[in-house]
């Protein structure tokens, strides 16, 4: 049922986008604004987000152990509100480090999985079943959402990741000459019809781009993470890839965050 | 005595941590470079900023504009490395710049050396009145020929902007598709004809 009021609504969409004239482009964005809103109705998320649970609290991996002793920042075990407050400095690792990094240190410690083994193929292929990586931070996700994005600044080495991530942010490298500010540091800018959240500058952008990852995206009929975001953001930045988890990618998380301190999650979101 | 020493540890450690500097643009690098891995034709090298990247990445973090002496010899060098077409022609086919215009693709992870790169303009700029999918990062070019008409110094001007934004604009956000090898001189010269040639639906 659902679907089909769906498609047919794609294609009225197809129709007001064959529309021409001085209002088309208008009329096409709303059009497409209307299509998102209509999305919302029903987030195929909501699967993923049973099998997480799912695998966040069986017995698994080498040492048979579930991950619900995995200490997301709030004490061992607590995953509510966990996700809004990362990332943050772990005294245990003395690292800073976004959700997908945390969760691969419990993976690895509590269950005994091989770190090169869990991170290999972070994020499912086109057509393909969701990576475990993926339907456990879809729960995670989902367990903050309506929480206010409180990332720390208190320790020196969450200030310097923040730092390092601002300058990344505005690095132009490679052979277009882009930075991440290219498309993400003006207001009201669109790559074709698509808005570009102004990042840097416009805290209620920054707000919705960090709380409304990860998201399922209906083009590509997938879950996407934070880290994948990232990754596919470099892919079209003709930059090299960025390793999972690394570094440079939780020092942007960390500014990402920063920008949209106080906003409440509301992910996992349902995108184009 | 032992209140004391825990009194001052405490302010060293408070001290340590305000005093802690922020870290330096060759830090951040170091950190970037060991975050990434090549993949594709999409190599490390692309890592290296040039001089050019590296003060247009200083402005946009700062927000301060460039020195005006620094901007002159930016735009001076940048401008030596415009070539333009040996035969002399300026203009191709303006339906051959339009699928120019509108292709995406070319230079990431997932295009190989075989790849036609596109120019992508709709990307960021209005062009054609048919195509109303258009960015808005760059200006429009609706009416461009016919708005400056089609002189030797439009016309040069126009494929030196194309070559090189820098050589006009020192920290430009538009892509050297000349100068970096991003589209070939047959490509722009077809892209010339889309926005200059009087039969192109950007004129019309």
């Amino acid at each position: 049922m659902k679907r089909a009021r769906l498609a047919a609504y794609l294609a009225g969409c197809a129709v007001a986008m064959l529309a021409t004239g001085a209002q088309a482009q208008g009329s096409a964005q709303d059009e497409i604004a209307k299509y998102r809103e209509m999305l919302q109705d029903a987030n195929p998320a909501e699967l993923l987000i049973a099998r997480g649970e799912d695998l966040w609290k069986q017995k698994r991996g080498p040492k048979n152990a579930s991950l619900e002793r995995c200490d997301l920042g709030l004490g061992a075990g607590v995953v509510k509100g966990a996700y809004a407050q990362l990332p943050r400095y772990f005294a245990d690792t003395n690292e800073v480090m976004d959700f997908e990094s945390r969760l691969v240190y419990c993976m690895v410690t509590l269950q005994g999985f091989d770190r090169a083994e869990v991170t290999k193929k972070p994020f499912s292929g086109t057509g393909q079943r969701q990576t475990d990586i993926e339907a456990i931070t879809t729960f995670v996700v989902d367990q903050s959402r309506g929480v206010p994005v409180r990332i720390s600044q208190s320790h020196p080495m969450e200030r310097a990741a923040f730092e390092r991530g601002r300058q990344l942010f505005n690095m132009r490298g490679g052979p277009y000459d882009f930075s991440c500010a290219t498309c993400h540091g003006v207001d009201g800018q669109r790559i074709r019809l698509q808005d570009l959240p102004n990042i840097s500058h416009n805290k209620q952008d920054a707000a919705r781009a960090f709380t409304t990852w990860p998201a399922y995206r209906v083009s590509q009929g997938a879950l996407r993470t934070m880290q994948w975001r990232l990754n596919d953001c470099f892919r079209q930045q003709r930059f090299p890839e960025p390793i999972f988890a690394s570094q440079s990618t939780i020092d942007l998380i960390t500014f990402l965050g920063v920008n949209a301190e106080g906003a409440k999650m509301d992910s996992p979101a349902i995108k184009r | 005595m032992m209140m004391k020493t825990v009194l001052s540890l405490a302010a060293v450690a408070v001290l340590s941590s305000c005093a802690s500097p922020a870290p330096t643009h060759e830090e951040t690098m170091k950190v970037v470079k060991s975050s990434f891995k090549a993949r594709g034709i999409a190599k490390l090298d692309r890592l290296d900023q040039s001089e050019l990247q590296q003060v247009c990445s200083e402005v946009a973090l700062t927000g301060k504009d460039l020195p005006k002496d620094v901007r002159e010899r930016i735009e001076k060098q940048q401008m030596a490395t415009i070539k333009y077409p040996a035969d002399g022609k300026f203009l191709g086919d303006w339906k051959a710049g339009e699928v120019v215009a509108q292709a995406g693709r070319g230079l990431q992870w997932t295009d190989n050396e075989k790849t036609v790169n596109g120019g992508n303009c709709y990307a960021c700029h209005q062009l054609s009145p048919q195509e109303i999918s258009f960015g808005n990062i760059g200006p429009s070019l609706k009416g461009y020929g016919k708005l400056r008409g089609n002189s030797e110094a439009v016309v040069k001007y126009t494929w030196g902007k194309i070559w090189n934004t820098h050589a006009y604009n020192a920290c430009s956000s538009m892509p050297r598709f000349g100068d970096a090898g991003i589209l070939t001189e047959a490509q722009i010269k077809d892209v010339m004809a889309l926005l200059l040639d009087p039969n192109s639906p950007v004129n019309k």
